[in-house]
Order: structure tokens, then C-alpha cells, then sequence
């Protein structure tokens, strides 16, 4: 496992917030050298702490106005059909995001569309129609933040 | 408004986020002044918010990740503001989402074993104000997880 330093958690804290924050920058703000900090973030890169980078983009100005999670039994179960339900899954461009899942459901998804009528053509046409799937659980999001975590 | 050569320069920017300018120019068929303008724009206009690193959890020993899906007491009036206030300063707590359905709210936790996760639900989670139901899902594997937009 990766040992961090305060300097480290100051830089992951700091490029969580902007992602797109220079080495100079970065440097200037922890009182490193360019090539120091450049060197930091270059090693948590490498050991996988930082595993990418993102776009942040306002999902409500691009026109999706709904985004929903929806919780998915499967009605039969198997290697070959969790293979198959995530293949197919993964494909559909609404679906953001997919974890296989220990509880309720067998999997969890984040579900985007222009209003509720586009989720619900996604819904009925799209997930509805996945290999395997069962009961379908939605709740619609409202707001969200994400935390530092514990840095 | 957003005309087909910006949602092309978001799409390519979804798709690689550390890609540099002349490439974005180069592959949305624009020149690097005129990318570089309409990224200008876009940031202005609030659609491209900006950029974020992805850190991995696991990468820093926090092996467990639980989806904790609560219902308040909605008969408390500031029921969802206390709870809220309360989870913000759960450390090991990275998102916090409210919810229009049968769940009110929901945190995703990250611990570095099972019994780590065990002594942050009791001591901490169970301690959060006005739950009055709380279920966990467990996150097995992440099949995807890239949050891009169907652009």
C-alpha cells in the first residue's frame, strides 16, 4: 500500500477539487519546487491513487435533466448471465455507471435522460429488455456532493 | 447554444481529459485559436465545469466500499438538513446523494476491512440523527464507472 505524507494528501485534496491544477501551481501552494511537485503527483499516478482524471460538466445545461439509481435483481442467476446482463448493460450510453452488488440488489446503476419521459423510454425499452433482469428498483436523484474522504 | 462542434469537443474531451489542445483541435477539425475560444466559452457558459482526479480507494488500503441506503423520520421537520450536517463529518463518508423514492438518502462509505467498516457503522453511522431504516449494499466489482454523458 501507498504511504502518504501530508504534502501528499494536500496535493490529492487540492487536485480533487481541480483536477486540472498545474505542477507550479500545485508547488506554489506546498511550497515545493515545480519539479518536486510534477514528481508527487507523478508517483501517486503510478501506484494507482490516482487512477484518472475526469470532466466535470453541468448534466442539467447538456440538457439531462434526470439522473436515477436503479437497483436490479436479476431473475436468474449464473456466470454466463451475469456475463451476459453486464455486457449488455454496459453498452446502453445512459447508463453511467454499474457495480455488481452484496444485498438487495445484484447490481446498482446510474441512470441519465433528457426529463422522466426519456427515463422512461430508457427504462422500458432499454433496461427492461437486458438478459436476465427481474425486479427493478428506482430512486431519482435530488442532489449530491462528494467528500474529500479520509485524506 | 450548443452547436454539434461543441458537443463534439465534450464528447472528445469525455473520452480523454488529459488530451491536449492541438489534439482536440486537430481531431473536432478546428483550428487551435478557434478550440481554444470555444473551450473559453464553454467554461464561461458553466457547461465544462472543469477537471477532477479520480482517486482510488483501494490503492490507499480502504478495501470495503458500501453503499448505506437510509430512510429519515420525515416526521422531524429538519430531519434531512441535521442528518446531512451530521454525515459531512464522517470522514470515511465520499458521497453523499438525496433521493426521491423509497430511500431518502443515500452515502457511499469506504473502510479498509470489515471490521473497520463494522466500528465506523456502529460508532459513527448508527450515530447519525433521525434514521429511521438503513440498508447496505455491498460493492463487489465496479463493471463501469466512466459517468460520461450519452452526448
Amino acid at each position: 500500500m501507498t504511504e502518504l505524507d501530508d504534502i501528499d494528501r494536500g496535493i490529492l485534496q487540492a487536485l480533487q477539487a481541480d483536477g486540472g491544477l498545474s505542477a507550479s501551481e500545485l508547488g506554489r501552494r506546498f511550497d515545493l519546487s515545480q519539479p518536486a511537485a510534477w514528481r508527487r503527483v507523478r508517483r501517486l499516478q503510478e501506484e494507482g491513487v490516482i487512477a484518472g482524471q475526469r470532466v466535470r460538466l453541468d448534466a442539467g445545461k447538456l440538457g439531462f435533466g434526470v439522473t436515477v439509481f436503479l437497483g436490479v435483481k436479476l431473475a436468474t442467476k449464473g456466470r454466463v448471465s451475469l456475463e451476459d446482463f453486464e455486457r449488455a448493460v454496459t453498452a446502453i450510453r445512459e447508463v453511467q455507471t454499474v457495480e455488481l452488488v452484496l444485498g438487495l440488489y445484484d447490481y446498482r446503476l446510474r441512470v441519465v435522460a433528457r426529463d422522466l419521459a426519456d427515463f422512461e423510454r430508457v427504462l422500458r425499452r432499454r433496461i427492461m429488455t437486458l438478459p436476465g433482469v427481474g425486479n427493478v428498483e428506482a430512486n431519482v436523484l435530488l442532489s449530491e456532493e462528494r467528500r474529500p474522504g479520509p485524506l | 447554444m450548443l452547436d454539434d462542434i461543441d458537443r463534439r469537443i465534450l464528447r472528445l474531451m469525455q473520452a480523454d481529459p488529459a488530451i491536449s489542445l492541438p489534439d482536440l483541435a486537430d481531431r473536432a477539425g478546428l483550428t487551435v485559436g478557434k478550440c481554444a475560444r470555444r473551450i473559453e466559452w464553454l467554461r464561461e457558459s458553466g457547461v465544462l465545469i472543469g477537471q477532477e482526479v479520480v482517486i482510488d480507494w483501494r490503492a490507499l488500503d480502504y478495501a470495503v466500499h458500501v453503499s448505506l441506503r437510509v430512510t429519515l423520520d420525515k416526521t422531524i421537520v429538519r430531519a434531512f438538513d441535521e442528518f446531512i450536517a451530521a454525515a459531512r463529518l464522517v470522514p470515511e463518508v465520499i458521497e453523499i446523494q438525496t433521493l426521491l423514492g423509497r430511500v431518502d438518502v443515500r452515502l457511499s462509505v469506504i473502510a479498509r476491512d470489515l471490521g473497520h467498516y463494522q466500528a465506523i457503522y456502529r460508532d459513527q453511522i448508527l450515530m447519525l440523527p433521525h434514521i429511521a431504516d438503513i440498508e447496505s449494499l455491498m460493492t463487489v466489482a465496479v463493471v463501469k464507472s466512466d459517468e460520461a454523458l450519452p452526448l
